[in-house]
């Protein structure tokens, strides 16, 4: 009886994941050998019976070979890893200082300064994003501003360039870098500061030596949560990015979307996916330490 | 030295916040613009509000994702708490690295990726019997709380970690069978985390516009599908009439629950602290 409901409460959560979670992505690496055609699905079958009977596999590795002979692929990849990484370390540089700060505040000004994090976090993402076209075009309020202040007499061209997407995604991803600092920092015991301090050290040389590098966990884990789904990121670099921005979430959407290339969709898909593999495992790891680590302290 | 580090961190967190700020006060500043114009102030009006509230598409697209969002939450906190129960309090079992490796990839997977592979799922189970026969709101449903679950786990996870287990093992030796002990006793412990867990996943849900447009079928319009269609040709009045009333209701949620929360705590905190000092006299 008790095996059976452990079994059970075990067995939701698993079967629910693995079905909707796991299994998609095989499908995703059969289709990505296969073959457009027109009709509905609009791919060929990998296995067929042939007319004499024999189960036949077809692996057409033809997508693959496209995207490597094709260079444009190649270029999205790289300015999307581009992109997601100076990106994470805007955040990181944003959003350190902040966490810091929060950290070091008292108790009542915390929760304050936290919920103030969170609120962006919470209001539609899609909102956030639309609310910077607003200030960035051309006659939006920050060249209107500058243009009443005389500082220039043209405005700047800023909607639908790589600065503009690099704004919203710093924009968007910030709480989820500020989040795991703050709440590594929080933890930190105070008195290894003043005992380096008390030894003679300088402040700064405290904070080099003794906060960043026990601040490392929160650091790894902030930057994987913006580095990993900015790299597949659509929403900003359509809406902020230039029509020539090569974002690879981008493309994807464009193969599935625009070109119903189901086949081409799912290996850029999978490239995508191996790429992340390394960056995931990390965060992966990191998230597993912290949980055990938690349940260790209690 | 001390000062300029206090500065420092002080000029940080202002430029911060209005970094994060002033988009959102933009928007909900402009929606009140009489001018159609929407750079060129034409004076106070909720006219905006108006036309919102005429606008049939988007308010069917709200009510589906509203609807969505409800049961997307309402499954997600169900197999959620299962599985930061499991991850927390189940110790060792065949399969565990697999479920926490499940659980956390879906926090980062970007959403291009979830969504174009869910809707291969769907496709490849349409001809079977009891698969959803069209694309809508059910397989956006299944999406969501796929994708959500795994944000009620963590928080459960994480709020289990922090409790003590003594409790739970205090009334498995008093003889409660394992689900007594969950609905008496592990479920009021983390109740906090279930409903903010149920709320996160009702915000994500009711957000979303990669995976939903995935796999939603061809006449299913949702709320972000609508915002897209009409953001990608520019900037429209209505949009920010939408968004404050949007950030309105988030926000007297959000702070009403943190007001609550907190108060929450502070009581259970001085149960125990006034447990501990009977204990100790």
């Amino acid at each position: 009886m008790k095996l059976g409901g452990r079994s059970l409460v075990i067995g939701i959560p698993w079967l629910w994941l693995f079905f909707f979670f796991l299994i998609p992505f095989v499908i995703v690496l059969k289709i990505s050998f296969a073959e457009t055609q027109l009709a509905v699905p609009p791919y060929t079958p990998l296995l067929q019976w042939t007319q004499d009977q024999y189960l036949q596999l077809r692996l057409n590795m033809g997508n693959f070979l496209f995207l490597l002979k094709d260079s444009l692929y190649l270029e999205a990849f790289l300015s999307s890893l581009k992109v997601a990484g100076v990106s994470t370390i805007l955040c990181l540089l944003i959003g350190y200082p902040m966490s810091y700060a929060i950290a070091r505040s008292n108790a009542a000004w915390r929760n304050i300064l936290l919920l103030m994090i969170i609120l962006p976090f919470w209001t539609s993402f899609l909102v956030r994003v639309y609310a910077w076209i607003g200030l960035l075009r051309n006659n939006g309020l920050i060249n209107n501003a500058l243009l009443a202040l005389g500082v220039i007499d043209e405005p700047i061209v800023m909607m639908n360039t790589d600065f503009a997407m690099y704004i919203g995604i710093v924009y968007s991803y910030l709480p989820f870098m500020i989040l795991p600092l703050y709440s590594n920092l929080e933890k930190h015991d105070n008195t290894l500061l003043e005992a380096a301090v008390d030894l003679g050290s300088k402040p700064f040389r405290a904070f080099l030596q003794i906060t960043l590098p026990l601040s490392m966990p929160g650091v790894i884990a902030g930057s994987m949560l913006v580095f990993i789904p900015a790299v597949g990121e659509f929403v900003i670099p359509r809406l902020l990015g230039g029509t020539d921005s090569l974002m690879i979430g981008r493309v994807l959407w464009d193969e599935f979307f625009s070109n119903r290339d189901w086949p081409v969709a799912s290996a850029v898909a999978i490239c995508l996916l191996l790429v992340l593999v390394l960056p995931i495992i990390l965060f992966q790891r990191f998230q597993m330490q912290e949980a055990g680590g938690s349940a260790k302290r209690a | 030295m001390n000062n300029n580090r206090s500065l420092f961190l002080l000029s940080a967190l202002v430029l911060g916040f209005a970094f994060l700020y002033i988009p959102i006060l933009s928007v909900i500043v402009y929606s009140f613009n009489e001018s159609k114009l929407v750079t060129v102030w034409g004076g106070f009006s909720t006219h905006w509000y108006g036309v919102l509230l005429d606008d049939r598409q988007m308010l069917e697209g709200l009510w589906l994702s509203l609807r969505i969002a409800t049961v997307t939450a309402t499954g997600a906190v169900i197999v959620g708490t299962l599985a930061g129960l499991v991850l927390a309090r189940f110790g060792r079992f065949r399969g565990r690295t697999l479920l926490s490796g499940m659980v956390t990839a879906p926090l980062v997977m970007p959403d291009v990726i979830t969504g174009l592979s869910l809707l291969l799922l769907f496709v490849a189970l349409a001809p079977l019997p009891l698969a959803p026969d069209q694309r809508g709101f059910s397989t956006i449903a299944i999406a969501h709380i796929t994708l959500t679950l795994s944000y009620v786990a963590v928080v459960v996870q994480s709020r289990l970690a922090t409790m003590d287990e003594s409790l739970e093992e205090a009334a498995m030796d008093l003889g409660a069978k394992p689900a007594k002990v969950f609905m008496a006793i592990t479920l009021p412990i983390i109740a906090p985390a279930i409903v903010s867990g149920w709320l996160l996943a009702f915000t994500l849900s009711l957000d979303d516009l990669v995976i939903a447009s995935f796999t939603a079928g061809p006449s299913t319009n949702t709320l972000p599908m609508m915002i897209f269609s009409k953001v990608r040709l520019g900037v429209t009045p209505e949009i920010n009439a939408l968004a404050t009333l949007m950030v309105s209701v988030v926000a007297v949620f959000v702070i009403g629950a943190g007001i609550l929360m907190s108060r929450q705590e502070k009581a259970r905190k001085r149960d125990v602290q006034m447990a501990q000092a009977i204990d100790s006299t």
